[in-house]
């Protein structure tokens, strides 16, 4: 322990970081930002391997060959969800009993904290339809879920076709040793959400639903298919889950192997996968990948119906077809029988603790005073506490409050509620806290050190904490927050570093992740369709935070802005 | 003082209160760095169902608390919020008082030394002045009820507060200089969990320096103190468990306590150190290494007691501080009693070395604990090995902390003999280490 207990050289050392504190700071924050987009570099990626063996595609025939019988249903299935307008629960029961399943339905209902305008719904309420395919060998412990989203509209119809196909083809097989459940869900994730509570005896988000009257062991897999076109040329497999959980990173292999095996076009974040590392064009397209799949993880919401099952520590993935237009087409017997080997394998692997995938954490060093001096309590008090206060008021009153500002100005309530977020926001920014500046005369120099360190230390393990978390959302907001956190002082141009300031917060972040993100799905919008685009995102958020318990926007309100305000306050120190 | 001390107290009782009724509450009962085997609630409720229905509450092994503290739930259970809250403020008053006679007896005898002339001439800045020592008694208390550590230690209604209350009583009696009350007390602590027995040296270092009998191996004064002292414990101790036999009318309470604690046969992940090292023992081994960890919690009282003889407060901090790092199921509320002394010792802060880096790792590591357990049970991409990784990096923060005090202290007291600026042989400025 010579380091903390000889005095010689932990002068030498302190020494030594006080007078080099810049350059490594900048040196740390360049050298994980270069780190960071090394990782779409495929020299440094473990290319897809197995982390289990059980997991390899081997030794599985497939004999699927209904997609015919599976496109019929799905136009009968479109024809019934006309006629009863909504989910066609009657005729799905038929259906299912028709094809061996114990069926159950579950019912649920729901009010929204506002009206969401994306989906137009506020009071919902609905019927999950699911059945139940014992397995004849085994003890009923264990199951698998495959799932199909009644969606309104001309969407999903061939998702539930091709369910109710392969319901039939696996009742004739004998060697299943795992229950498993084919499920229809209305309202996608609150309906699943829904289902998912009621199978676990859980109400975290407040959802009203009559408990499950079947019930099949607990799930290890589950698999959600979204087909909404007869002709399908790739499939798109969606893997965020809430709060940017991800599956086993196992399950994208196999997935992956299986399609080539079979002759379908596999696609992730809706790009194909490039051989040519080694040139730019290589790189700039896996570096494009990997930053939509940052985006969408740091975003916290779930991207398929399969994200909440992640929460339950069920692997799960969706599966979306997609239809590019490319001369090469895949039809639905291909895959009925990708679905099909897929579930034979998930159905002979056991739950085997040692198959992880664990990303590499890395972590940005900040740059902290290292003079700790005697802290005058009230002078590091007064501004945390009216910054949290300011967070809380964030937090909780653009809901509360929508009433009173629908009333008062002609907005909608979505609107209002995000207006309120946005003008509480603006707000905070008018706040000058340093109340002991009236008390005492003048803000003190120490004052304003001592609250930039304990500011400091705030962010760091704030942002190792979200890190260790959501990984992409951590390295989102530290990205953005740690150059000026790091550097500000009240000494500097004012004006300049205001808008610095403004530009980098977390609200300015979201805006630039909109953008980003348009632009890397190719469809980039003008200044005002993303002003709507955002103003859209952050209302999604709070209803995700509401419907299925998301962490982002409790974060961001409650933590980050009055993080962020601290380090407001000590621009404007005196 | 009473009046910022009822303020205290009332602001204190709210936040209790108001997390009481929150939902947090049904969160922090669960939480492993909050509630162990030995004092969780829930556990205390499984108790008194099976003394309800008329079964010994030891059978099963969910039980392991004491039959004195089985019975004061029986009568009370219905008030067991109000009961946590008293044991809070009774601590804290405790404390309040015992740092109050403390700090008294500390300037009076300083006053002494001055006067005869004890100091050396370039030290006076180090004394202490009744104005600096003026609101030290009221922060102990606020260091105590404030914590976070405290808060969610009543708020789980962890049994860990009442050993608190009875740990700071027995500190408020002997720094009184009751030595009966202080020989009850100590016994009923170490009833309660062993670990208190190393804080019998201190407190009879303590009543022989107040009494200024010599600490002599040869004088008889010594030896007629010390067995009063040691009648009065471990008659009471004696007396306390034979109440516990008729209370519940069998020995049944012995192999469960205290067999339960030296043999640490639970390994639910907490922030000690044995439950990893355990869980990866061959079993072959098991025997061995128990006794080696747990005569480590026994033995650094004797290099203490003897480096720290002429200071028993002191002694009687340093004490809780190892007890606490060592034992096999510590809690937060444990690390929060000896937390509440360190403003006794603010004027140890110009020689302290590394409070920056201790409050840094507490910090970081009081966040990480709920991060990395969700990651290791909710979300499953981390292991016990993460959550481990956390734990000793507290415990590492923790022994730190305690070192340095301890550094600054018998560094205080040799420049107090020696004089504040030390000069080498040559005439070159010294710097003291402690090797």
């Amino acid at each position: 322990m010579g380091l903390l207990s000889d005095p010689n050289r932990r002068k030498a050392l302190t020494n030594l970081l006080t007078r080099l504190n810049t350059p490594i700071c900048i040196v740390c924050y360049l050298a994980a930002i270069v780190w960071f987009m090394g990782l779409a570099f495929e020299p440094f990626t473990l290319r897809t391997y197995m982390s289990e063996n059980a997991m390899g595609s081997t030794m599985v025939e497939e004999r699927f060959s209904s997609g015919e019988r599976a496109l019929s249903l799905a136009k009968e299935f479109d024809a019934h969800k006309r006629k009863a307008g909504g989910m066609p629960v009657e005729w799905l029961v038929k259906a299912m009993q028709a094809r061996g399943l114990e069926v159950f339905t579950q019912s649920f209902s729901r009010k929204l904290p506002f009206p969401d305008e994306n989906k137009e719904r506020y009071m919902v309420g609905g019927r999950n339809v699911y059945g139940i395919l014992r397995a004849a060998r085994a003890p009923r412990t264990e199951a698998l879920v495959i799932t199909a989203p009644c969606s309104p509209g001309n969407s999903n119809n061939q998702a539930v076709g091709l369910l109710l196909a392969l319901a039939q083809y696996f009742r004739n097989q004998i060697y299943w040793a795992k229950d498993i459940i084919f499920l229809v869900n209305e309202h996608d994730l609150i309906g699943m959400q829904a289902w998912l509570e009621g199978y676990h005896h859980t109400n975290i988000t407040g959802m009203e639903y009559s408990p499950l009257q079947g019930r099949a062991g607990s799930i290890q897999a589950a698999l959600a298919l979204e087909l909404s076109g007869d002709v399908i040329t790739s499939l798109d497999l969606i893997l965020e889950g809430l709060n940017g959980q991800l599956p086993n990173l196992d399950l994208t292999n196999l997935f992956y192997a299986f399609c080539q095996k079979l002759g379908a076009l596999c696609t992730i974040q809706g790009k194909l996968q490039r051989n040519d590392w080694d040139t730019a064009e290589g790189y700039t397209h896996a570096a494009q990948t990997m930053m939509l799949m940052v985006l969408k993880q740091a975003c916290g919401r779930s991207w398929g119906d399969h994200g909440l099952f992640l929460r339950y520590h069920i692997e799960a993935a969706s599966i979306r077809g997609i239809n590019s237009f490319r001369h090469y087409k895949t039809d639905a017997t291909t895959i009925g029988r990708l679905v099909f080997v897929l579930h034979r394998k998930l159905v002979a692997t056991h739950k085997n603790p040692s198959c992880r995938c664990r990303c590499s954490c890395i972590t940005l060093a900040f740059s902290v005073s290292l003079q700790p001096s005697s802290p005058g309590m009230l002078t590091v008090l007064t501004p945390v506490v009216i910054s949290h206060l300011t967070g809380v008021a964030l937090y909780l009153l653009p809901v509360h409050l929508q009433e009173m500002a629908v009333e008062h100005f002609p907005v909608s309530e979505t609107e209002a509620v995000v207006l309120t977020a946005i003008a509480i926001y603006t707000a905070g920014l008018a706040l000058p806290h340093n109340t002991q500046r009236l008390l005492s005369g003048e803000g003190t120099e120490q004052g304003w050190k001592v609250l930039k360190l304990t500011a400091l230390l705030y962010l760091a393990v704030l942002l190792g904490c979200t890190a260790l978390i959501n990984f992409s959302l951590g390295f989102i907001l530290a990205v953005t927050l740690v150059p000026i956190t790091a550097s500000i002082t009240p000494h500097m141009p004012k004006a300049l570093c205001a808008l610095a300031m403004v530009l980098l917060s977390p609200a300015f972040t979201i805006l630039y992740c909109v953008f980003i993100y348009q632009e890397l799905i190719e469809a980039p919008v003008s200044v005002g369709e993303g002003w709507m685009l955002f103003l859209s995102v952050i209302s999604q958020g709070i209803l995700d935070h509401a419907l299925y318990g998301s962490l982002v926007y409790p974060l961001l309100a409650l933590f980050i802005y009055p993080c962020w305000l601290m380090f407001w306050n000590i621009l404007f120190w005196n | 003082m009473a009046a910022p001390l009822t303020l205290l107290l009332i602001v204190a009782v709210t936040i209790r209160a108001v997390l009481f009724r929150s939902s947090l509450a049904e969160l922090i009962v669960e939480r492993v760095e909050v509630v162990s085997p030995l004092n969780a609630w829930k556990r205390v409720v499984e108790g008194l169902a099976l003394l309800d229905l008329g079964v010994s509450p030891y059978s099963g092994d969910v039980f392991h608390e004491t039959p004195l503290m089985i019975y004061l739930f029986h009568f009370m259970v219905d008030y067991a919020e109000i009961v946590f809250m008293i044991a809070d403020g009774i601590t804290a008053v405790a404390l309040y008082l015992s740092i109050q006679t403390y700090n008294k007896n500390v300037f009076r005898k300083q006053k002494y030394a001055l006067e005869s002339d004890r100091y050396p001439a370039d030290c006076l800045e180090l004394l202490r002045s009744p104005k600096e020592m003026f609101y030290i008694p009221l922060k102990v208390a606020m260091f105590y009820l404030l914590n976070p550590f405290t808060i969610l230690s009543c708020v789980a209604k962890s049994t860990c507060g009442l050993n608190n209350a009875i740990i700071a009583l027995f500190i408020l009696c002997t720094l009184k200089g009751s030595a009966l009350l202080s020989g009850i007390l100590l016994a009923l602590a170490t009833y309660q969990s062993i670990y208190p027995l190393t804080l019998f040296a201190p407190a009879l270092l303590f009543f022989l320096q107040r009494l200024y009998i010599p600490v002599n191996l040869r004088r008889s004064s010594f030896w007629f103190f010390t067995l009063q002292y040691a009648f009065i414990y471990v008659g009471s101790l004696v007396v306390i468990t034979g109440l516990s036999f008729f209370l519940l009318g069998s020995w049944d309470f012995i192999p469960s306590v205290y067999g339960f604690i030296f043999s640490v046969p639970d390994l639910t992940p907490n922030i000690g150190l044995f439950w990893y090292f355990f869980a990866e023992m061959f079993e072959h081994f098991r025997l061995f290494f128990i006794c080696v960890f747990q005569i480590n919690v026994f033995f650094y009282t004797i290099p203490l007691s003897i480096k720290l003889k002429e200071h028993p407060v002191f002694l009687i901090f340093m004490q809780i501080a190892n007890n606490l790092e060592d034992r096999p199921y510590p809690t937060v509320g444990d690390v929060a009693l000896y937390m509440a002394f360190l403003p006794a010792w603010s004027h140890l802060y110009r020689f302290l070395r590394n409070i920056f880096l201790v409050s840094c790792v507490l910090l970081a590591c009081s966040a990480l604990f709920p991060v990395l357990w969700h990651l290791w049970i909710y979300a499953g991409s981390a292991n016990s090995n993460f959550y481990y990784a956390i734990t000793l990096l507290f415990n590492f923060g923790q022994i730190l902390l305690v070192s340095d005090y301890f550094y600054a202290y018998l560094r205080r007291e040799h420049h107090l003999t020696h004089g504040l600026y030390l000069k080498k042989k040559d005439g070159t400025e010294a710097t003291l280490v402690l090797k």
